[in-house]
């Protein structure tokens, strides 16, 4: 049996895209917005419906996401996976296209994701219907905040993090959407709008929590060989891992280190790097506490330290590491499952199309998608062609 | 961990149903239970079938004294309402949950008491403060 090592640049993105984003407004529904990216991603690639042989969607919005793209876009795949680990189900669709890719079981993978959330509902549309007992929400837990509030909470008790640092995760958000023109909000905001707007869940105001908004997005991979004859600079997939412990965060034994740890651990040991080899970082921001959980469980500083690591603008546009370069979960983009959105980015900074808030020389990008409360943890580390 | 099986044997109420049925029969007669496993000596919840710890298809119920220590804390204020905390509690027999308590001056760290109180058709295991008045 082979090792996961051989997937190592074996595949690669060749085609991204991003549906309408923000509030596309009533009449659009979840599934025309996973068309027009799926769209434009393969308009992106220069490849067409009939080259599509795979593919790899997750819905709340409705049953069986693959095989109802698939009829929508008269696409008659023969490899199809609907794996739903929430907001982390695009990059764990990475992982799976290439291996299904290297395996032979498909060439063309396209990976979508739409929601219309914010003109359907305004409020945030979680992962699937639950019909079992549950043993947190009889005591009226505001889900999701209150369980990465309740992480923030300890980690504040245990580190000395302070409110203040969760601030600094939302204000540098802000400058990068500033850089971003389809980032949703682009106004000023300091520290102090942070801390002093509404709160929802102790320690987090409504400024560390994500955005509820419309959009989707997609993604094109295929194998190394094809990707070089095709009209955009490969991509690659350097290496990328799964891990999940719990659904409810009471099941989590130390709400101050997620299943990212293990993650971001065998994903690096995957693609042979390590912290330090990482340009940009894009961390699925739902709130600002993840921002400073996944910096330490993957490894970019210490247990305990994100929150000096943090400060003075460190992630922002000129700081000492570029984190949600597009302004993340926070300012750019939040239709309830961001998690493709970090790989979309990722691509963008590794072919160097990133406009004014383009990384200088960008060659290896972390992409990083949570699900759930702080449930599912996916890492995807990507490369351009230096890298492989 | 204790040596020992922890927790208090419970008689149980009712024989059919599954874990949940169990748990929530036992906290209608105020008897906040939890499973233990025989094999590995571990406190369980929430309740199951098999120990997520070692496999083993051992669970026997258990009655919690009830007393734990405040694990973390969140104040929620819907408008109109008064503040509430959810809560996560470390049970002395060696298992978390989630609960809340209706003081939001509740610490990390406070030791807190079950005070089972109606929810709708159910009871619900809410908490206290130990020693503060309700
Ligand atoms: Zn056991």
């Amino acid at each position: 049996m082979m090792h996961e090592r051989a997937l190592r640049g074996r595949t690669a993105v060749v085609g991204v895209a991003e549906s309408d984003l923000g509030e596309v407004g009533p009449g659009i529904t979840a599934l025309d917005l996973v068309e027009q990216g799926a769209g434009r991603a393969l308009d992106d690639a220069g490849l067409s419906i009939g080259d599509v042989d795979a593919v790899f969607s997750h819905s709340a919005f409705y049953g069986m996401p693959t095989v109802t793209l698939a009829e929508r876009m008269g696409i008659r795949p023969r490899y199809s996976d609907s794996t739903a680990t929430g907001g982390s189900s695009f990059l764990a669709h990475m992982r799976h296209a290439s291996a299904a890719i290297e395996a032979g079981l498909c060439e063309v993978a396209l990976i979508a994701y739409g929601s219309n959330q914010r003109s359907a509902s305004g409020g945030l549309i979680s992962s699937g219907q639950n019909h079992l007992p549950s043993y947190e929400t009889p005591f009226a837990p505001r889900l999701p905040v209150s369980a990465y509030a309740l992480a923030a909470a300890r980690h504040m008790h245990q580190f000395g993090t302070t409110r203040r640092h969760l601030a600094e995760v939302a204000v540098a958000a802000r400058r990068w959407a500033q850089l971003n023109p389809a980032a949703f909000e682009r106004g000023e905001l300091t520290i102090d709008d942070v801390l002093g707007s509404r709160m929802v869940s102790t320690p987090l105001t409504v400024r560390d929590c994500c955005l509820v908004t419309d959009g989707g997005g997609a993604l094109v991979v295929t194998s190394a060989e094809r990707a070089r004859d095709l009209r955009r600079p490969p991509v690659y997939y350097l290496g990328g891992a799964e891990a999940h412990w719990h659904t409810g965060i009471s099941q989590l034994d130390d709400v101050t280190v997620t299943a990212a740890s293990e993650s971001g651990a065998r994903a690096f040991d995957l693609a042979g790097l390590r912290p330090s080899d990482v340009d940009v970082v894009q961390l699925y921001d739902a709130f600002t506490i993840n921002t400073l959980l996944f910096l330490e469980d993957l490894g970019f500083c210490a247990k305990g330290e994100a929150g000096d690591f943090v400060s003075d603008g460190a992630l922002a546009p000129g700081g000492r590491l570029p984190v949600n370069t597009n302004g993340g979960g926070l300012s750019y983009c939040h239709p309830g499952m961001y998690g493709i959105f970090t790989l979309i980015e990722s691509v963008r900074q590794l072919r160097g199309e990133a406009g004014d808030r383009q990384v200088a020389d960008a060659r290896v990008a972390l992409a990083h998608g949570n699900g759930g409360m702080l449930s599912s943890q996916v890492t995807v580390l990507l490369g351009d062609a230096s890298t492989v | 961990m204790s040596a020992e099986i922890p927790g208090r044997a419970v008689e149980l109420c009712i024989e059919d149903g599954g874990p949940h049925a169990t748990y929530q029969a036992l906290l209608e007669q105020h008897v906040l239970a939890f499973q233990a496993c025989s094999g590995c000596l571990s406190a369980i919840f929430p309740p199951r079938l098999r120990c997520p710890r070692c496999g083993a298809d051992l669970l026997t119920w258990r009655a919690s004294a009830g007393r734990g220590a405040v694990y973390s804390s969140t104040v929620i204020a819907p408008r109109g309402q008064e503040p509430y905390a959810v809560v996560l509690i470390d049970l002395d027999e060696g298992y978390r949950m989630m609960s809340r308590i209706d003081d939001d001056a509740v610490a990390i760290g406070d030791r807190v008491v079950v005070a089972p109180a109606r929810a709708g058709s159910e009871t619900i295991p809410l908490f206290a403060v130990e020693g503060a008045r309700r």
